[in-house]
């Protein structure tokens, strides 16, 4: 069930986390990702043992949170690593982090499943892109994410092609603008 | 919310997003993505350059790492939290106030210039400012970065036309005199890293008293 390729139908166990609370559910997305989350912390400057507590925190939180989690926005890699950055930022500088206000989904109307589809495309072709930046620009991104370039030293020029999940995103956007009214 | 005209730039988006801001640019942030389908799509997509990092790198877990996180979920969520409704202030900066736009506790800051500091960390300033119709913020140039965000009514200075959810980016470059449309008070949010740099006299004198 929970293959490390990426072929874990991801939707489906949060699906069964929110609606049954299903505790194998959550075990096949734990085997995925703590891991992943517990390496990210580490790498952004946080000994093991904090790293490990921090990474059940998130986990945690992927749990309580279940509900708010929206496959046409966000695949769960992406929905973790923004749990997972928050907790960071609580955690290493004590500040608050504001969040934009949340657009969800009432819990009848679902994302259409050929959307989910095609976010997932799109932000597998991202990390094939980013996997073949040049070493200069990739190494500044993971500068950035992992903490150590201030937003002044950001360059707005990173070479990545974020155009055309920009679009996929926009339009999931737009849908749940109109399912709210 | 359609006719935004004036954004973040990709740089302060990816850093929000990496979450390397200081906290008064990052309740901009949050401010203006509350209102901004389009810098929401550009956020999402830095989100997910973000999970790719993710994705790449394993450690190795405690043996009991999941029995730990299940008893920690067994001790329920944390209590979530209200999400205020208001007509002028987006949920994060309501947040930031404690209430809406009437619970903000204005302070004079020069004439016909009123603004509120909000409790974020020291290392930038965020603060609510109420420009009446018609009246002109000293002409100021900034020693670091300024992000301004209207809330309700507009302003004009030398880089264009600013209307509720436009943000103008002002760095180091920019010298301007903002001037509140007729009409309507103009509210902004105004986030800044270093005190501005006034060029008359008497806003300069006055400047440490009001923390601008
Ligand atoms: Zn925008
Ligand atoms: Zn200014």
């Amino acid at each position: 069930m929970s293959s490390d390729q990426g072929q874990t139908n991801w939707p489906l166990q949060m699906e069964k986390i929110r609606d049954a609370r299903d505790e194998a559910a959550f075990a096949a997305v734990f085997a995925h990702f703590a891991p992943r989350v517990k390496a990210f912390l580490m790498r952004s400057g946080t000994d093991a043992a904090m790293a490990e507590e921090c990474m059940q925190d998130v986990m945690a939180t992927v749990w309580h949170k279940a509900h708010l989690f929206d496959p046409s926005r966000a695949t769960l890699s992406t929905w973790i690593f923004t749990i997972a950055r928050n907790r960071k930022t609580d955690m290493l500088r004590r500040d608050r982090r504001p969040e934009p206000e949340d657009l969800t989904w009432g819990p009848e109307a679902e994302a259409p499943q050929e959307d989910v589809i095609a976010l997932q495309q799109e932000t597998t072709k991202l990390g094939q892109a980013l996997a073949m930046l040049p070493a200069k620009q990739r190494d500044l991104i993971e500068k950035a994410y992992f903490g150590d370039l201030s937003h002044s030293e950001i360059a707005a020029e990173t070479g990545l092609p974020l155009g055309t999940i920009k679009s996929r995103i926009r339009m999931a956007l737009d849908r749940l603008r109109h399912a709210m009214g | 919310m359609t006719d935004i005209k004036h954004h973040l730039t990709d740089s302060l988006l990816m850093a929000y997003s990496a979450g390397t801001l200081p906290e008064a640019f990052n309740l901009a942030v949050a401010a203006h993505v509350s209102l901004c389908a389009d810098c929401r799509a550009t956020l999402e997509g830095f989100d997910a350059v973000g999970g790719a990092l993710l994705d790449e790198a394993r450690e190795p877990l405690a043996d009991d790492s999941l029995a730990k996180t299940m008893a920690l979920i067994g001790q329920g969520a944390p209590a979530v939290r209200q999400i205020r409704v208001d007509p002028v202030l987006p949920g994060p900066v309501a947040d930031y106030v404690g209430g809406g736009i009437e619970a903000v506790r204005w302070r004079p800051a020069g004439i016909g210039v009123r603004q509120a500091i909000l409790p974020t960390s020291s290392s930038a300033t965020a603060r609510l400012l109420h420009i009446k119709a018609g009246v002109a913020v000293p002409d100021h140039g900034h020693r670091g970065t300024e992000l301004t965000l209207v809330l309700q009514g507009a302003f004009s200075d030398e880089d264009g036309h600013f209307k509720r959810g436009d943000i103008e980016v002002a760095t180091e470059a920019v010298e301007h005199t903002p001037i509140a449309d007729t009409g309507d008070d103009c509210i902004c949010l105004a986030v800044t890293d270093a005190p501005l740099r006034f060029k008359s006299l008497i806003p300069r004198l006055a400047q440490p008293l009001f923390r601008i």
